[in-house]
């Protein structure tokens, strides 16, 4: 069943249209990450879910229920602000409380429920404190108990972790997707972080230009992006344009027949293909052992070494239909303690299986 | 310790004119003041005075100062809260729904009574609020029957001159610290399930407080002692403390007991916010 249903969402910000005919559905329970760069309608689809504005045409249910005529504080959503946005004057206490006691509810009770959200994000003990008194991360766990404590019918996280610094944000990461586990919410999250995304996510939305260009699962949108954008925003990705030859391969200038999987058009259509960096082997000219991959030749024209790996810029011997030089940028394991040197003949080897078609 | 030395030196550059300008104008002239106020005479004139306290005796001898300090304490507390009552409102619409040329535009209206003569102001008030008078004709444009207000010489006319004078502090103080609250700070009482009203009292109001109370500083201090507005636009109703000091100095001749006035009204003054200044350091703290 369906959490949050948003069917055919337009919005327009003046002459910019910021959402194109969005649809989605939500899972009840799922982690769900909305993928994009600035300017894509990631927050705007977020905020329209929590209803900080009304759409231009669509609509929007929560629970099965239609709210677009619903201002927000009647949503009953949990949210979590990029920059925490926790009140100045509140201590932690009334902070996290303050969901309750705009609902009228007892005093006795929403003190049970502040000591229940603040063991569950392991803050018991600093009720009294105010928000200047607390650390990033801290402030962040204040900000994600206070909204929970009224326990919405859907989570939504913007940005949540943006302002964290990376080790703390990875053990954020690990947290809040426990916590989200073991209340089983349904959660929506914006991110641009891509690494974030592939890590939270149960499914992931990839946006642009305010639209949903693909949905899916974290592996299945990285291994098998739909979109040269989908590939390049979502990762890195080489891109190698080709003609249909047949039912099963394309034709590369320069690098011959390379088989793909799936569905061609008819012969003779322009396609582009698409692989990931990491997929590639690269071994000295020569050394390989002959196996049914795809290979190429090339040389190293650029390494940059980043302690766990290394990525290398390798120049295709053969050159492209225009007879301008093509560059494809290769990730390796740092195995060997010493990179191949600049200058280096090499040759590239790769998995058809890791031949990405993409929809033009 | 070099750097440490320049830093010094830099402060002092800094702070020294604006705080040797405060210090001849502001505490001489006041330190002669309050030796004054202790003094039988002033000493000018080749006079021969002595001193005596009896000048700050008077005060508690005579109930008559005690009610003029009522009544003044009276007109700063309700000229206050109408400054607040008007303001805040003022204040929220231009930092939260106004933008670009309108603000300024109404701001430009705020600024104005700043800009114009306070003498011309107020005498320009009494053509308005006396028996016969616009504020009496406009009424009758609507209720041809209405008596006329006589409003003139009465304490109201004191109130509504120096709520003009002073709104324009109010408006901007908390303009300032309205404008300082960050939208996603609503957004999240929103989230929250706050209603206008709850967001209102529970987010707005307390973020706001510390603009609300530099008005009430800028406001209530100088309309306790106030004498102009008083004077023409209260009539004989418009005895206050602030208009008794002015004729010990002008009129009487009696320096040292207008000196002894203003002391104590500036000690009275004092004593209040030395009282609620607890109060306010907990509400806040964090802002």
């Amino acid at each position: 069943m369906s959490a949050v249903e948003v069917s055919h969402a337009v919005k327009r910000f003046g002459a910019v249209a910021a959402l194109h005919d969005v649809s989605v559905d939500f899972a009840d329970g799922e982690f769900f990450g909305l993928l994009g760069p600035s300017g894509s309608g990631k927050t705007t689809l977020l905020r329209a879910i929590a209803g900080f504005f009304e759409l231009d045409a669509g609509d929007i249910r929560i629970g099965g229920v239609p709210v677009g005529d619903r201002p927000v504080h009647r949503r009953e959503i949990g949210m979590v602000f990029q920059n925490y946005a926790l009140f100045p004057h509140l201590t932690v206490r009334d902070n996290i409380g303050f969901g309750l006691a705009v609902r009228g509810r007892p005093r006795s009770e929403i003190d049970a429920e502040v000591k229940r959200m603040l063991a569950l994000v392991q803050l018991s003990g600093l009720e009294a404190r105010k928000p200047r008194q607390l650390s990033g991360g801290q402030q962040q766990r204040v900000a994600l108990a206070r909204a929970l404590v009224t326990r919405p019918r859907v989570l939504l996280l913007d940005e949540p972790l943006g302002a964290l610094d990376k080790r703390l944000r990875q053990e954020m990461q690990v947290e809040l997707k426990q916590i989200q586990r073991r209340i089983g919410i349904t959660t929506i999250f914006v991110t641009h972080d891509q690494e974030e995304a592939l890590t939270l996510s149960d499914r992931i939305a990839i946006l642009n230009e305010g639209r949903i260009l693909q949905i899916g699962r974290p592996a299945e949108v990285y291994e098998r992006p739909e979109t040269a954008f989908a590939a390049s925003f979502l990762g890195d990705a080489n891109f190698l344009d080709g003609r249909v030859l047949d039912r099963g391969s394309v034709a590369v200038e320069g690098l011959g027949r390379i088989p793909v999987a799936g569905a061609l058009p008819e012969a003779g259509a322009t396609v582009r293909l698409a692989v990931r960096p990491e997929k590639f082997a690269i071994e000295p000219a020569g050394a390989g052992n002959a196996n049914d991959a795809n290979r190429i030749a090339g040389v190293v024209r650029g390494a940059i070494y980043s302690g766990t790996s290394i990525t290398y810029r390798v120049e295709l011997r053969a050159p492209a239909a225009g007879g301008e030089a093509r560059t494809l940028t290769v990730f390796r394991q740092n195995l060997a303690a010493e990179p191949l040197a600049i200058g280096t003949a090499v040759e590239l080897s790769w998995s058809s299986a890791n031949t990405i078609l993409l929809r033009s | 310790m070099k750097a440490a030395a320049r830093r010094r030196l830099a402060l002092g550059f800094l702070l020294g004119p604006a705080y040797g300008w405060l210090a001849l104008t502001v505490l001489l002239p006041l330190a002669a003041m309050f030796y004054f106020s202790f003094l039988t005479v002033a000493p000018v004139g080749g006079r021969i005075a002595e001193p005596t306290l009896r000048h700050y005796a008077a005060f508690f001898d005579k109930g008559f100062y005690q009610t003029l300090t009522w009544r003044s304490l009276k007109l700063g507390f309700d000229v206050t809260v109408l400054c607040i009552l008007l303001g805040f409102p003022a204040a929220l619409a231009l930092a939260k729904y106004v933008s670009g040329r309108w603000r300024e535009a109404l701001f430009l209206l705020v600024v104005l009574p700043f800009w114009s003569n306070a003498l011309v102001r107020t005498f320009s008030w009494t053509t308005v609020l006396r028996d016969d008078g616009f504020l009496d004709r406009a009424i009758r444009v609507l209720w041809p029957d209405a008596e006329p207000l006589g409003l003139l010489f009465s304490y109201p006319a004191i109130v509504i001159g120096l709520v003009h004078a002073y709104l324009p502090y109010m408006i901007l103080t908390c303009y300032i610290s309205l404008q300082a609250i960050d939208d996603s700070l609503i957004e999240a009482a929103r989230s929250l399930g706050a209603s206008s009203l709850q967001l209102f009292l529970r987010v707005v109001v307390p973020l706001s407080l510390p603009g609300i109370l530099g008005g009430v500083l800028l406001i209530f201090v100088p309309v306790i002692g106030s004498f102009m507005e008083p004077r023409i636009l209260g009539g004989r109703t418009g005895i206050m403390l602030g208009t008794v000091i002015e004729d010990q100095f002008t009129a009487v001749f009696n320096w040292p007991l207008g000196a002894a006035l203003s002391f104590i009204m500036l000690g009275i003054v004092l004593v209040i916010f030395a009282l609620a200044t607890p109060l306010l350091r907990r509400r806040l703290s964090g802002i």
